[in-house]
């Protein structure tokens, strides 16, 4: 297969098995320019835009420091703070704008669909780095990256993803890349927090036949990945009902004792109590790597979206 | 005239077409649940001396989606022409999600992939939002 070419990055159900796998094959192959072992002025001369409307510290970060790490340059703004977006600018007219400053655009939107705006309107390349509670496409591919590394194969590995399933963007986009990679998937949520229809018919149409567990002890006896995610408070309307669920899970070395040895925690981060500080140090922690393998990730698709072969 | 329409809309194809009842001049017919040769029920709107646009006839078409449109000349049926439902469904429909970028002050257009035609189910091009109860979000 000759090497895909990407117009945007902005939903995983725009990409094949194969692309992605091409995806992750190029992330292999950056992993020594991502911890800094090997140098490469690849994209020297290019610009990266970052629009996060949304706050963020490792989308954000992981891509300026792919950038930077294969010479190219980066230049945007961290919160609509201090731009024109206060002023009333719609993001229609930013993108036009910012567009003609960079080469390539990273975008964090609260909206629903506004990468997919972008992208149509833009004539350069667009990431989308989530919007609302829709799509990130490229947190899953960094996921996938790590279960691969880690586990050395994606078919038929035991996946728990555990938390807020009906907000967490990261989970929709995952649960439905593992269907499509025949990973078995259990998933565990507290009560009103399930997954949405929509995403649990995408991926029984993958051939996948999830599981639902409600005792988190039963569910980690045979997974070989624990997939933990954060009840995220910004996306409820009402702080009675955040209260409710928050809180309502634990990971601590006595649940993981539960499971086998080789069991892995992965967290999209930042975590608030969801896994307690002494699973840090134990071989189970799997979710700080996982964040460092943004880096190599970012790199795969800036340089794909870039045209740039390495 | 337009025939077949599936039994209970009849109203809403009048409302589509903006016919109030105070606003035309001429007279408007509306025959529900009346049975077709197929032995099927179905709607039947008949308005006089109205011609139908091509947006009204993509919007009737959502709900309606095997009706047929009869101009009669003389008492006689002059043409016949069946509605057709677009692959792509543009502008004549709200997204269903509060939260999608086409229910926010964005210059944009809406856009719906249609996934199934009975029932029908479209697809929101931007946030990926299914949506089967169509009828309420006609713009």
């Amino acid at each position: 297969m000759g090497s895909p070419r990407f117009s945007d990055f902005v939903s995983i159900r725009d990409f094949s098995k194969q692309e992605i796998s091409f995806v992750l094959k190029k992330a292999k192959q950056m992993v020594p320019f991502a911890s800094g072992e090997e140098k490469s002025n690849a994209l020297e001369g290019k610009i990266l835009g970052t629009l996060f409307y949304e706050p963020s510290t490792r989308t954000r970060l992981s891509f300026e420091s792919a950038m930077l790490r294969l010479g190219g340059a980066v230049m945007g703004f961290s919160s609509p703070m201090g731009t024109s977006i206060e002023k009333g600018e719609n993001l229609s007219d930013t993108i036009r704008v910012t567009e003609t400053y960079a080469d390539i655009l990273v975008i964090r939107h609260p909206l629903e669909g506004a990468a997919r705006l972008a992208a149509d309107l833009s004539t350069k390349p667009v990431v989308n780095a989530g919007d609302g509670a829709g799509q990130h496409p490229t947190q899953t591919i960094l996921d996938l990256f790590t279960m691969l590394e880690s586990k050395e194969k994606l078919e038929g590995l035991n996946v728990v993803i555990l938390g807020d399933l009906k907000f967490g963007r990261t989970v929709h986009s995952l649960s439905e890349a593992l269907a499509l990679f025949g990973a078995n998937l259990t998933f565990v949520a507290p009560p009103s927090l399930e997954l949405p229809k929509e995403v649990i018919a995408e991926i029984e149409s993958k051939g996948c036949r999830p599981r639902y567990a409600t005792a988190l002890e039963d569910a980690v006896k045979d997974a070989d990945v624990l997939y933990v995610t954060r009840i995220q408070k910004e996306r409820f309307a009402d702080a009675t009902e955040y209260a409710k669920v928050a809180g309502s899970y634990r990971i601590d070395s006595k649940l993981l004792s539960k499971g086998k040895s080789t069991l892995s925690v992965m967290h999209p981060l930042p975590r608030i109590s969801e896994i307690a500080p002494e699973v840090d140090s134990t071989s189970h922690s799997l979710y700080f790597k996982q964040a460092a393998y943004g880096i190599p990730v970012r790199m795969a698709i800036l340089s794909m979206l870039l045209g740039v072969e390495f | 005239m337009i025939d077949h329409i599936e039994t209970g809309a009849a109203l809403s194809v009048l409302k589509i077409l903006e016919v109030t009842g105070e606003n035309i001049k001429s007279t408007v017919s509306v025959a529900m649940h009346v049975r077709s040769k197929k032995d099927e029920w179905k709607d039947i709107v008949k308005i006089e001396d109205r011609e139908l646009y091509s947006d009204e006839v993509n919007r009737i078409s959502l709900i309606a989606p095997r009706a047929t449109i009869n101009i009669i000349r003389d008492y006689n049926v002059a043409e016949k022409m069946k509605v057709e439902l677009p692959s792509v469904v543009k502008g004549i429909v709200r997204c269903a999600n509060p939260n999608c970028v086409t229910n926010s002050n964005e210059p944009v257009e809406t856009s719906f992939l249609v996934v199934s035609q009975r029932p029908l189910t479209l697809k929101c091009h931007f946030c990926d939002r299914i949506q089967s109860s169509v009828e309420k979000y006609i713009i």
